[in-house]
């Protein structure tokens, strides 16, 4: 089975964020691969573990993500490709994004491509349904179970909290939602071997794709933190007391109920 | 220049969903004076048209057609573009919710425009419409403005007030779309979420932490979560150790959340919890360590022990309401 995986370098969830000129503070920051991208790996390398084949990870960014994909190399993917951009592009948005993925998939005749459902920077959780769309191939999001027979494919996603079961069919996109497995860490022998598997490095000129053609659709033009909040009461008094007073609180004070 | 805004209107469990009013109201800012177009996909949905022009769309558009009956991206997709065909608008809006979520990027793609997700206010109006979310699970914010032809965002649930209620007439009228070729096929749907209060539209979410310290300890929150009108959610750590379903998680992995009231009970506070709920406009937390961190984000707090203090705030509700 041809199987791909989209990745994202993202911040590790531990940063504090901090904001000078304009922009998110990089300097010395820990990154990690977003999360929901670390679901997404762990089952692609459980899927070509059952079903044979191959599993190569992509991303789209800089030098600095090759690192990421060492990371997914030695949980037990096979190739890695990085996409780098930093020359040719200022501002990526969804769209720039998912062009460029889809111009290195469309000749690919991928069996199954593996995303996360969310990155936990950005948060917008587009780049894998329109990838699908630009590949015109079917797409699930947000799965929690993925069950493969020949080319007939079961899935469980979850809907706000409910679960939906469904039956799809290869070549097939999903995203992958907190619940689908538990990723394994990279083990020791796995990082060693890491090293020596490929890892391609690509530019926009190697996809044929035009400077222009990936020109973002919106533009940030600002980025800030949420107004501080004031600090807090906490409640003193027998602990009857203060539920009684809280209540009176949350009704007449804050108004909340 | 005024827009014709579509906007994707949302059921469920029978009702329209309180997001389908905040997305006209989002709509008539982004119109600037321009018309604002219901659409509602289903398999009977035309009973719904007049609440939507009671809520302020000034049309209303129905697609209905069994294949529609459950959501799928082939069979929406299909009845949305037929829809954007017709009317040829200059703005979307949807909800920032299951449907809208997985929706949008595939008609965002047909139209090859860009999509701003997850919006949570809407700055100016008209052409001058700037959109302002959440970025990093809402541990900073981004101001961001369409480039191309099309504005279309979706937005977070609970964020944008809708218009107040009122008798309007308005032109409710059917469009009849061949739905073909779905390619997903919905076998069942499994209800875990209770008393159908989905969690990111929640008023109210009650939720534990660690502290709760079994499946059982979340009973006491579920009888305020009832009360309230809430749902229930959970920390990280309740979720690893199994208290509770992952569809419940709040943070920045799970849920992001900015209900009216939010209770945090036996959470200690992470930085990735804190991601996912500081934007709530009242807190209060009840843990019994003084130092939690949570206690840094809480508008009310309480130390003490929440198996005490919750069954007591449940009562003292009671008196009240």
């Amino acid at each position: 089975m041809n199987i791909y995986v989209l990745v994202k370098r993202t911040f590790d969830t531990e940063e504090k964020l901090v904001i000078s000129g304009g922009k998110i503070q990089e300097d010395g920051a820990e990154f990690i691969i977003n999360p929901y991208d670390e679901y997404a790996i762990e089952e692609a390398i459980k899927v070509r573990d059952e079903h044979g084949g191959e599993v190569t990870v992509i991303t789209i960014g800089g030098e600095d993500a090759e690192k990421q994909l060492r990371t997914a190399l030695a949980m037990g993917a096979d190739k890695a490709v990085l996409i780098n951009t930093e020359d040719d592009v200022e501002e990526l948005d969804q769209f720039t994004s998912a062009y460029i993925l889809a111009e290195y998939l469309k000749d690919k005749e991928a069996d199954l491509i593996l995303a996360g459902n969310v990155a936990i920077d950005g948060g917008s959780g587009q780049v894998g349904p329109r990838v699908a769309d630009l590949l015109d191939i079917n797409y699930v999001t947000t799965i929690t179970s993925l069950t493969i027979e020949g080319e007939k494919v079961t899935i469980v996603r979850d809907i706000e909290g409910d679960a939906e079961e469904l039956e799809t069919s290869l070549p097939l996109l999903v995203t992958a939602q907190q619940g689908l497995n538990e990723p394994r860490y990279p083990s020791l022998p796995g990082i060693m071997k890491a090293k020596k598997k490929p890892l391609e490095e690509l530019e926009l000129d190697d996809l044929d794709i035009d400077e222009d053609d990936v020109e973002a659709k919106t533009e940030t033009i600002e980025i800030f933190m949420p107004p501080a909040k004031a600090a807090g009461r906490v409640l003193e008094g027998d602990i009857s007391a203060q539920v009684t007073e809280l209540v009176g609180l949350l009704k007449n004070e804050a108004k909340v109920i | 220049m005024s827009k014709k805004v579509l906007v994707l209107g949302e059921t469920r469990e029978g009702s329209l969903r309180n997001v389908s009013f905040e997305a006209i109201a989002a709509a008539k800012k982004i119109s600037g004076g321009g018309e604002v177009v219901s659409v509602l996909l289903g398999d009977s949905v035309a009973d719904f048209g007049a609440e939507l022009i009671n809520y302020g769309a000034d049309r209303v558009i129905t697609v209905e057609h069994p294949h529609l009956k459950s959501y799928t991206s082939d069979g929406y997709s299909q009845a949305m573009m037929a829809v954007i065909d017709q009317e040829q608008p200059q703005a979307l809006v949807f909800g920032h919710t299951a449907v809208g979520k997985d929706l949008s990027p595939k008609i965002a793609s047909k139209l090859q425009t860009g999509l701003i997700s997850d919006v949570t206010d809407i700055e100016g109006e008209g052409d001058d419409a700037v959109y302002i979310r959440p970025i990093y699970s809402g541990k900073a914010f981004e101001k961001v403005k369409n480039k191309g032809d099309i504005d279309f965002i979706t937005i977070r649930p609970n964020n944008i007030a809708p218009l107040e209620k009122q008798e309007r007439s308005g032109d409710v009228s059917s469009l009849s779309v061949d739905i073909t070729n779905l390619r997903t096929i919905i076998q069942n749907v499994v209800r875990k979420s209770a008393e159908g209060v989905d969690l990111s539209e929640a008023k109210v979410v009650i939720a534990g932490g660690r502290g709760v310290k079994s499946a059982e300890g979340f009973a006491p929150l579920q009888e305020l979560a009832d009360l309230l009108g809430g749902a229930v959610g959970a920390s990280r750590g309740a979720c690893d150790a199994d208290y509770v379903d992952y569809s419940l998680q709040i943070g920045q992995t799970g849920k992001v959340v900015t209900p009216d009231l939010y209770i945090a009970a036996g959470i200690s506070g992470a930085i990735q919890h804190l991601a996912g709920m500081s934007n709530s406009k009242v807190i209060v937390a009840i843990n019994k360590d003084p130092e939690a961190n949570i206690f840094k984000v809480a508008d009310y707090g309480i130390v003490g022990d929440l198996f005490e203090v919750i069954p007591m705030l449940t009562e003292e509700f009671k008196k009240v309401m």
